[in-house]
């Protein structure tokens, strides 16, 4: 390629007026070794775009995101959730035999034995307490002579 | 848009994805999350996919609207440049060493150009696109793609030589 032919190129390079096929031409003339010496800044230019384009992208590219996976998680929480209704219903069957049923029975009629006595009693204080009253009627109303 | 489907059009664009992103996001991880991203929101709207004629120009097109969002929400707390991609293997040639130099300046200097600038120069000078489909990504008029790519250039054209002048390199 002509010096001048390559001159004429740069100019039109530069108002932006050359096509790919042109541009293409300068890349080439400008990728050997020996360029006129005037010229040495369009050769930073074009080595630097040349190697630009050698750059890649060397990371994956994942287009799922990658997410907590919680689905494991709802399994151990249903796992641990039968284990403890088999374990309680297990518990409650089998503890209560026929001594113990026994046992409560007799507890019970001895609460309610107990309760008895103390209601009756109650029921005896409140008597007394009521006839109490009226002599406080009475007192009140020498004190204070209304009628 | 079975999974297959799906990868077989959208999948062979990570590189130009990342690249792009990359462009605007400097940073290499960022650039990483985004095109990964950017891949499961495609993914997710996968129905809609079908119905668009070109893919890879809305691909590219929720790219820059992807990443140019997260440069809006954290531009308080930019991070800088850091640029090691070009080693020097053959430190005795001084005008390699010129070189590589420049090359790494071209790289900060499309990193100073206005944003739409920056996705232009990318779009045409890396991934050669057809300024019809740049204008199509960007939503702009081929010429106006046009303008702006000539004065993206025009600019690290000039600050290059500048440098090159005062001997910076």
């Amino acid at each position: 390629m002509e010096l001048a032919n390559i001159e004429n190129l740069l100019e039109k390079y530069e108002n932006g007026e050359t096509s790919l096929i042109e541009e293409a031409t300068l890349k080439n003339y400008f990728s050997n070794e020996d360029v006129a010496s005037h010229l040495e800044d369009y050769k930073a230019m074009f080595t630097y775009f040349n190697s630009n384009k050698e750059e890649r992208f060397t990371k994956t590219i994942p287009l799922k995101r990658k997410q907590p996976n919680f689905w494991w998680l709802s399994i151990a929480a249903s796992v641990v959730l039968m284990v403890s209704i088999y374990v309680s219903s297990n518990t409650g069957t089998e503890t209560i035999t026929l001594e113990e049923r026994k046992e409560a029975a007799q507890a019970l009629k001895h609460t309610q034995e107990a309760f008895q006595l103390i209601s009756q009693n109650l029921n005896k204080g409140g008597n007394v307490a009521i006839a109490g009253l009226g002599e406080f009627e009475k007192a009140q109303q020498k004190v204070f002579k209304t009628e | 848009m079975k999974q297959t489907e799906f990868l077989n059009t959208v999948l062979p664009l990570k590189d130009k994805v990342y690249r792009l992103a990359k462009r605007l996001l400097v940073s290499r991880d960022e650039a990483e999350d985004a095109t990964q991203e950017l891949y499961f929101k495609l993914w997710k709207n996968k129905k809609k996919l079908k119905e668009y004629k070109n893919v890879e120009a809305f691909a590219m097109t929720m790219t820059k609207n992807y990443c140019l969002d997260q440069l809006k929400a954290k531009r308080s707390n930019n991070l800088t440049l850091v640029h090691s991609n070009y080693k020097d293997g053959n430190i005795s040639l001084q005008k390699e060493m010129e070189l590589k130099d420049s090359v790494s300046k071209v790289h900060e200097l499309i990193a100073e150009l206005p944003e739409k600038q920056k996705v232009i120069i990318q779009l045409r000078d890396v991934e050669n696109y057809e300024f019809e489909e740049i204008g199509k990504i960007l939503d702009l008029q081929p010429t106006a793609v046009r303008v702006a790519l000539s004065r993206a250039r025009k600019t690290i054209r000039e600050q290059l030589t500048k440098q090159h002048n005062y001997g910076i390199s």
